[in-house]
């Protein structure tokens, strides 16, 4: 594997980003998942003879916003054009897209790996329209007699992002995605499902002996679903090209495909096979001017950012760490900000969400965005034991005891008398109990081994189930002890 | 006869007066298209059964003393690229041969909307690609005017209809002139209206930025009235105009008095023989006598249209016609695998003509060849909407002859690049979007000639107008095929 240090990794990525309008982007039809094949279409979106795109303005209003949040320059000027090639998901056996004139040009995302910041740059964003899906009888299409189309996804609106060949490691690839696809959910771009296919990305790869100026030859591996998919893709491509630079062969310009189950990429066709589009204008679409009013009427619209976000959630004295986990996923960001508003600590805010709460969420298969401890109920059961109400053990007892029922804590801590013990009559009654049968760790505190006390409070914790408030029993414990 | 030879307004007013019902109307030109057909040809499909169902309906409507609308009850065709739920559209092709469209188009929901009666659909050039209708799949369609003559294209079935008074009006389309020459060709009244007054929605494209539809009708009144019914903004096509539709029957005053009319020298070239030239001279004569203004100008380049026409339609009809590949719907033909599913198909299901101009639109399209065909098709387009706007700060309208040729023999037209050059005087009006009428001007040995009115954007009034008024002052119009004169 030494010889893998000579190489270095250039990389850049297509991603597809399905864009959270209600209706597709050139019909009005619904843009639902999951729903019956072929009941989501129209004479519009199946290509029927006669029919004419309208273009969904949400969809532009969202490209915009997305090319404002990837500090993109949106264009003044743009147009659809034609991509024209045969294949059976296509409907019109050409897709509505963008080529020479993007919505969105030359804009950034800056990611951090390991505390090295670095800005990747987008070279563009453009829109397009889904295709639909071909659904095989058998397992796969070369095993399958025959295979049906299902077009409910077909004219979908996209978001293609187009990166810069600007990362360099794997880790710089994920985290650019991660990131992007952070923003895309911030900016309410796309719902990122990306177990739903509402995110694809394409990648392209090239390796470069260091310190060299000139990129290799690269290859594009299309359709690739998750993070885990694209770091295992990455780290075969780029053996597989390193094996080849090593024994002087060649890397051969083409697009490949990932083999999930086998863990391997091949080759789909060559640069000499690749198709020639033949785009034109849409003849169909009149080209989109977006004036300045239109683009700070989106700015305008524009939530905080992962980035903002985490700069001040630090600002709150968390550390970046804290900041980086908090505004991981837009969900756990906006539990984070409501929790806040009712509780004001940000550090024990951020420890419990961090610790407790995600804990049980996981435990349960549960995220932030579905948890059944509302951000609210997390501020109260933190308000309870800065008051002295309950003691930070009782709260873990009653945060489960939240999850399960939904039911406010306070109401939680009256039916099970959870409550704190803060009563110095019925504490004392405890406290001599204690000392009178635990006579050595009282001999062992008085001849001056002060760590003596902790066993005794514990003592004191034991008997009253935990809710005794341990301040008063250390005060009780020590006049105590000083007076015999 | 003397029924049917009627304008919409003469028809209108006997529906009115109760002096004939809408069914014996409609039945009566289903008598008179069962008569021409064995002989005439255009129509693809006819809709006799439910024509009788609506002109029921508007008898029922008139027996109640309700008013009915000027094209209420009137019997209308369709060329047959132009969808209507539950009949047949094939474009004159075995591509769609079965195929029967799910929606309405707008221009047909609007003509029923009005009332219309829809008798059937009209045959044309396979999808609309030909100046001749010989290229239908199906048939030819015949001359009324000389059955062994061709009715021109590829609105022919169209033209052929109005003339042999099968129907009141029709619609057709025309994306290089494919409206104005068959009605020059069948000496009828042709109108191809301005690029986006009309929604093309429902309207198989051929070339998305050239279609338009229009209307083929008797009578500039009857065109008129036609178009506002058809015309205004449709949402579901995004190239149609928002602007107001004025009630184009205003605009038809028999008075041309200090209009500018201009007659762009390239309209007389090499291409017009002498007597048809003096056909457009005697109807320049007849308006100049009437006050309008003529004078000579010139579209520098012109000579550039027909081939950046081509290039541009040919390019978009390549794409425009990919959906026509056997998986949705029309032919399918039997094939082992899936691409050799689609070429099969695309081999069986489209005639000569249209693999013509799809291998021809896919080579200019394609990487290396798109910058000397179709970019710079699309600068000489430029060029020429700029020598319109020229020529339009001058003059109010521009006159010329609507075609080089009469009507020619059918199986005559054989080469192919001969019947492109049939669209040269057509064409420029769709590559610059303009209305453009072509009306009955005179006959050259028998055989009716048109010519051709250009307009400014929008301006489909004024060339109402003037065609008008040269209708008002001559006779053409009132000329009848010989086969009407045999059939009654």
């Amino acid at each position: 594997m030494s010889y893998r240090e000579q190489y270095e990794m250039v990389c850049g990525v297509e991603t597809h980003v399905e864009m959270a309008t209600k209706t597709k982007i050139f019909c009005g039809c619904s843009t639902e998942f999951g729903q019956g094949q072929n009941t989501q279409v129209c004479p519009g979106c199946l290509g029927l003879p006669g029919t004419l795109p309208v273009l969904n303005r949400e969809a532009v209003n969202l490209a915009i916003k997305a090319g404002l949040a990837l500090n993109c320059k949106i264009a003044e000027f743009t147009k659809f054009d034609r991509k024209n090639y045969f294949y059976p998901d296509l409907s019109k056996n050409y897709q509505t897209s963008q080529f020479d004139r993007p919505i969105c040009e030359n804009g950034w995302l800056e990611i951090n790996v390991a505390g090295e910041k670095k800005r990747i740059g987008i070279t563009r964003a453009h829109m397009e329209e889904d295709a639909g899906k071909l659904v095989h009888s058998g397992e796969t299409i070369t095993t399958s007699n025959s295979s049906g189309v299902d077009y409910n996804r077909a004219g979908m609106p996209l978001l293609e992002i187009v990166s810069e060949p600007d990362m360099r490691t794997v880790d710089e690839v994920v985290a650019y995605l991660e990131g992007l696809i952070q923003v895309m959910e911030y900016a309410g771009i796309s719902d990122c499902k990306l177990e739903q296919g509402s995110v694809r990305f394409d990648i392209n790869v090239s390796l470069r002996k260091r310190g060299s100026k000139e990129f290799g030859t690269r290859t594009e591996t299309k359709n690739l679903n998750s993070f885990s998919s694209v770091r295992r893709c990455l780290e075969y491509e780029i053996e597989r090209q390193a094996e080849l630079l090593e024994s002087g062969e060649e890397v051969i310009q083409e697009t490949r495909t990932w083999d999930e189950g086998k863990g391997v990429t091949l080759s789909l066709r060559s640069k000499e096979d690749a198709p020639d589009y033949r785009y034109f204008p849409e003849p169909n679409l009149p080209p989109i001017l977006i004036d300045k009013e239109w683009v700070e009427k989106i700015k305008a619209t524009m939530p905080e950012l992962p980035m903002a976000k985490r700069e001040r959630l630090e600002s709150l004295g968390l550390s970046e760490y804290d900041a980086v986990v908090l505004t991981a996923t837009k969900a756990m960001g906006d539990y984070f900000d409501q929790a806040l508003e009712k509780f004001d600590d940000a550090k024990t805010l951020a420890n419990w969400m961090m610790g407790d709460l995600s804990a049980l969420l996981k435990t349960n298969l549960c995220s932030f965005a579905d948890s059944p401890v509302a951000p609210q109920q997390l501020a109260t059961l933190l308000t309870l034991i800065q008051k002295g109400n309950i003691s930070g053990k009782i709260a873990k007892t009653v945060l489960e005891e939240i999850y399960n029922t939904g039911k406010n804590p306070e109401i939680i801590i009256k039916e099970k008398g959870l409550a704190q013990i803060s009563d110095e009559c019925q504490l004392e009654k405890i406290v001599l109990e204690v000392i009178s049968s635990n006579p050595k760790s009282v001999s062992d505190y008085q001849a001056g081994k002060k760590n003596a006390i902790g066993f005794l409070v514990g003592q004191v914790m034991k008997a009253t189930k935990g809710q005794a408030n341990p301040g008063l029993v250390n005060k009780l414990l020590k006049e105590r002890l000083s007076k015999e | 006869m003397k029924t049917i030879n009627k304008s919409l307004d003469g028809l209108h007013s006997m529906l009115v007066n109760k002096e004939i019902s809408c069914t014996e109307l409609t039945k009566a030109f289903i008598k008179q298209m069962h008569c021409c057909e064995p002989r005439i040809q255009a129509f693809l499909a006819t809709s006799e059964d439910t024509a009788l169902m609506r002109a029921a309906e508007v008898d029922k409507k008139i027996a109640n003393n309700e008013s009915i609308g000027p094209l209420e009850g009137l019997p209308a065709g369709l060329k047959d690229n132009i969808c209507m739920q539950g009949i047949p559209t094939t474009c004159g092709s075995h591509m769609l041969e079965s195929f029967i469209s799910l929606y309405d188009a707008t221009v047909t929901k609007r003509l029923k909307d009005a009332g219309a009666i829809v008798l059937g659909k009209l045959n044309l050039d396979e999808f609309a690609m030909g100046s001749t209708t010989e290229s239908s799949a199906f048939h030819p369609t015949y001359n009324p005017w000389d059955l062994e003559r061709v009715p021109g294209g590829s609105s022919g079935g169209s033209a052929a209809a109005v003339s042999a008074c099968e129907v009141a009006y029709s619609l057709g389309s025309d994306t290089g002139g494919s409206i104005r020459q068959p009605a020059s060709f069948c000496g009828v009244v042709g109108l191809k209206p301005t690029y986006g007054r009309v929604s093309r929605y429902g309207v198989v494209a051929v070339a998305s930025s050239l279609d338009q539809v229009g209307i083929l009708s008797k009578t500039v009144r009857d065109n008129a009235q036609v178009l506002n019914a058809i015309a205004g903004y449709d949402p579901q096509d995004s190239t149609s105009i928002t602007a107001n539709i004025p009630d184009y029957t205003q605009f038809l005053e028999n008075n041309v008095k200090g209009l500018k009319i201009g007659v762009p020298k390239e309209f007389f070239s090499q291409e017009l023989t002498t007597d048809k030239a003096e056909v457009i001279n005697k109807a320049l004569e007849t308006l100049e006598q009437l006050g309008a203004e003529i004078e000579e100008c010139s579209l520098p380049h012109m000579k550039y249209a027909m081939a950046a026409y081509y290039i541009i339609a040919m390019a978009e009809a390549s794409s425009e016609l990919a959906c026509f590949d056997g998986v949705r719907y029309g032919h399918r033909a039997e094939a082992n695998d899936m691409i050799e599913m689609f070429k099969n198909t695309r081999a069986e299901g489209f005639g000569q003509e249209v693999k013509r101009r799809i291998m021809l639109g896919t080579y200019v399209l394609s990487s290396g060849h798109y910058e000397d065909y179709y970019l710079k098709a699309q600068k000489v387009r430029t060029l020429i909407k700029e020598d319109f706007n020229q020529v339009f700060s001058k003059y109010d309208a521009l006159l010329g002859p609507t075609n080089p040729q009469t009507a020619p023999k059918i199986g005559e037209s054989s080469d192919p690049l001969a019947v492109y050059l049939e669209d040269i005087f057509t064409i420029p009006a769709n590559l610059a979007g303009l209305p453009a009428l072509s009306i009955p001007a005179g006959f050259v040995q028998g055989l009716p000639f048109g010519m051709q009115l250009i307009g400014k954007h929008f301006d489909e009034g004024l060339l109402y107008r003037i065609a008008y008024t040269f209708e008002q002052n001559t006779d053409h119009h009132h000329q009848v095929p010989v086969l009407l004169r045999e059939v009654n």
